[in-house]
């Protein structure tokens, strides 16, 4: 009885069903353990959080550089950006939008930077779901393979002040 | 009621006008304990009630054939709506229930009265302090006040002064289990609720240490006298105290439920040295967890999140899915030593579903392992996460561990708490009945709903999926409007339940019938046990029901785990 101070004897090892469970519960705990090391391994899918101290000013030159480099079109106003294969490419996170667009091959890979001028913000690129953390001061490298092509919205998923739901941006993959 | 003179213990250290013999349990209750549990129980209320405005008006917004706030107005509630939820109603009722397994079953008086004191107004002021920064419209920072987003300085303070007063309140506890064993109050080892109590009042002081540790800079950053708090240290050392103070949560639920299958069924632990082992891996391993949170930031390498999240993490999992089947069983020895034999789950058949400090338990139960203990697992893999980061699956995942498992679970205690402690009887039983069923199935809704909302890649903390006014147009797939149709259904029924929680508590406690000097009148008649039925089953291992009830959770958790690795393997590479 749990509100009563147990008998004498209670402390045993576990028997019939209960040590039945435990050891199920530790198998099952243990397979889930060894799936993480086996697919950084084995699976395509692993953020390394590579990542360096960065001022804002210093990387807004970097991205303002890299759009004059590598400008190929324009939407609305926005620079549309093409990131050489295997080169690096500079998105700037600010309230409220995603600066600028960036452009993709379909196979290729790519050093994607991110970083904020101002608040924390969130990378989420959409349909696909995938979700990163963009900090200011920080400047966090995914190194990207693109498998599908089309127009994939990023939109910003950590609460920077009161224009956060339209806070938006777009890779475009060819 | 089982027999309490089985182990009813020596004699306690109370002044004779200080205590009371439990008329419905015959444990002593120490007085000065009883009013501050009175108190803080009253206060925890009024802060749900504050959080349950918060919520209605939440759910409605994000719904989007409704859409009812405005952007500021909708973030300004959601800060307040998480404050008041997940940290000033949890406490408040976690202090109750500490200076109730303290002193009661132990047999004992409260360590300090004037420590009680301090802590109760420390909690009461900060408390106050920060929904008042929250409405004058200076702190629209969310829960997480993540840096450089910046609050007024006395939203930083009034959680600072909350965070000391419950500091000083779980000290109070465990000052109040040493003079009990000083004074010889009870023999042998502490009842196991006392156990598990005090592994939540342990992890809650290293939640209450890390957030000293990341609130008092920031405080000092808010006021101007120092330059910066860096926002990568902020995030790792806030969820120090964001997610281990869920961890306090669990351990908490998890000693009430223990105590209310006692209280409501006359449940037998199989094995107490089992349980109180499962309460150690909290301690050891459960603060590793808070690594969850940041799973895709940067600057934390792939080691350091395998180690947090794998077998680290997982002894803590360890432990739940252990509590998981002896929580059950414990109901299942303790139904078919009762006579209730019949089949698989006669014993489940025949539990007083009508009693709500048992159907509120044994829903608790049942929500938090089955929703929010799996999607917890699978959004906290390392890569898995991915997938998930602050999208709508992760409050999708707390609603169904603090909400449909701690908060019912406390609900279900509080059908005790009132004619035991208040010794006031509830108005509408009928009421009382339903009641856990209403808020179960309401939030059970609302987080399926948002979790399957969040798998369209819905964001969380977001007041607008149309994207209204952005440069670059954005559009969910219709399913997500679907699934938030689901979510604000799921938020009105559960809201539902909520008030009608606080609408016949606060009736019971202030204008209830008092019942000081008698018993509580039993929520459910013992029921006779079929005549048919085999001999009473004494053999306390025999317990299918319960295996058959866990291998079907086993079974779900690995189709959900699995399925998940299946669509991470279709999302870009990335390294
Ligand atoms: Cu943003």
């Amino acid at each position: 009885m749990s509100i009563y101070n147990p008998p004498a004897g209670w402390f045993k090892a576990p028997a019939g069903v209960e040590r039945l469970w435990v050891g199920l519960a530790l198998t099952w705990c243990i397979i889930m353990s060894i799936a993480m090391p086996y697919w950084h391994f084995y699976g395509k899918q692993n953020p390394t959080g590579e990542s360096y101290k960065v001022s804002v000013q210093e990387y807004g030159q970097r991205v303002a550089e890299f759009v004059k480099d590598n400008q190929v079109g324009d939407e609305g106003g926005i620079p549309i950006v093409e990131i050489p294969p295997g080169g690096d490419g500079y998105l700037l996170a600010r309230m409220w939008s995603f600066y600028p667009i960036i452009k993709l091959k379909q196979g290729q890979t790519y050093r994607l930077h991110l970083s904020s001028s101002d608040l924390q913000h969130g990378f989420s690129l959409q349909p696909l779901n995938m979700n990163f953390q963009v900090l200011p001061g920080y400047d966090h490298v995914l190194t990207i393979t693109p498998t599908s092509s089309g127009i994939f919205p990023i939109i910003c998923n950590e609460f920077c002040g009161i224009g956060h739901h339209a806070m938006t941006g777009r890779i475009i993959v060819e | 009621m089982a027999s309490a003179v089985e182990s009813l213990p020596v004699s306690g250290n109370h002044q004779p006008s200080e205590v009371r013999t439990c008329e419905t349990t015959s444990l002593p209750v120490c007085l000065t304990a009883q009013q501050f549990i009175r108190w803080h129980a009253v206060v925890a209320v009024v802060f749900l009630l504050i959080g349950g405005i918060g919520a209605l008006l939440l759910g409605l917004t994000r719904w989007p054939a409704v859409h009812l706030l405005d952007a500021q107005w909708y973030y300004r509630i959601l800060t307040l709506h998480g404050l008041n939820m997940l940290i000033f109603w949890i406490l408040s009722f976690e202090i109750a229930v500490l200076y109730f397994a303290g002193t009661v079953l132990l047999n004992t008086r409260l360590a300090s009265k004037k420590a009680a004191w301090a802590c109760f107004v420390l909690m009461v002021v900060g408390g106050i302090m920060v929904d008042i920064a929250i409405m004058n419209g200076k702190s629209d920072v969310l829960m997480t006040s993540y840096v450089p987003l910046k609050a007024s300085p006395d939203f930083y303070l009034g959680i600072i002064l909350v965070a000391v007063g419950t500091l000083i309140g779980v000290i109070n506890y465990l000052a109040t289990i040493y003079i009990a064993k000083r004074d010889h109050t009870y023999e042998g080892a502490v009842p196991l609720v006392v156990f598990g109590a005090t592994a939540a009042a342990i992890i809650a002081v290293v939640t209450v240490l890390h957030g000293a540790v990341v609130m008092i800079p920031t405080f000092l950053w808010s006021m101007g006298w120092i330059e910066n708090v860096d926002p990568a240290w902020y995030r790792i050392t806030w969820w120090g105290l964001g997610h281990m103070s869920q961890q306090v949560n669990v351990c908490a639920m998890v000693s009430i439920w223990y105590l209310l299958a006692t209280l409501t069924v006359g449940a037998k632990p199989l094995n107490q040295a089992v349980c109180r082992t499962a309460f150690v891996l909290y301690i050891l391993f459960i603060n590793l967890a808070s690594a969850h949170h940041l799973l895709v930031d940067p600057g934390v390498g792939p080691g350091w999140k395998i180690w947090n999240t794998s077998y680290a993490m997982y002894l803590a999992v360890l432990a739940s899915i252990i509590h998981g089947f002896t929580v059950p069983a414990s109901v299942e020895a303790g139904m078919r030593a009762k006579g209730f034999t019949r089949g698989l789950f006669g014993w489940l058949a025949a539990a007083p579903w009508s009693n709500p400090g048992f159907s509120g338990f044994f829903l608790s139960l049942i929500i938090f392992g089955f929703g929010g203990g799996i999607t917890g697992v699978v959004l906290g893999t390392q890569q898995i996460n991915i997938m998930a980061h602050n999208t709508l699956r992760i409050p999708g995942h707390f609603h169904v561990t603090v909400v449909g498992g701690t908060t019912l679970a406390f609900m279900a205690l509080t059908y005790y708490v009132v004619p035991l402690i208040f010794q006031r009887d509830f108005y509408a039983k009928a009421l009382c009945r339903i009641q856990p069923y209403v808020f179960g199935g309401g939030i059970t809704l609302f987080a399926l709903g948002m979790s399957f909302a969040g798998s369209y890649g819905v964001p969380r903390r977001h007041w607008d999926v149309e994207f209204t006014g952005s440069q670059l147009a954005m559009g969910f797939d219709s399913g997500a409007y679907t699934m938030l149709g689901v979510m604000g259904i799921g938020a009105l029924v559960a809201v539902t339940g909520l008030f009608m929680f606080i609408l016949l508590v606060v009736a019971a406690v202030f204008v209830g019938p008092k019942i000081a000097g008698q018993a509580m009148e039993p929520w459910h008649e013992e029921r006779q046990a079929p005549a048919d039925a085999a001999a009473v089953d004494e053999d306390e291992h025999h317990t299918p029901g319960t295996l058959v009830l866990a291998g079907v959770f086993l079974l779900t958790f690995a189709v959900y785990y699995f399925a998940n690795w299946k669509w991470l393997s279709d999302v870009w590479e990335v390294r």
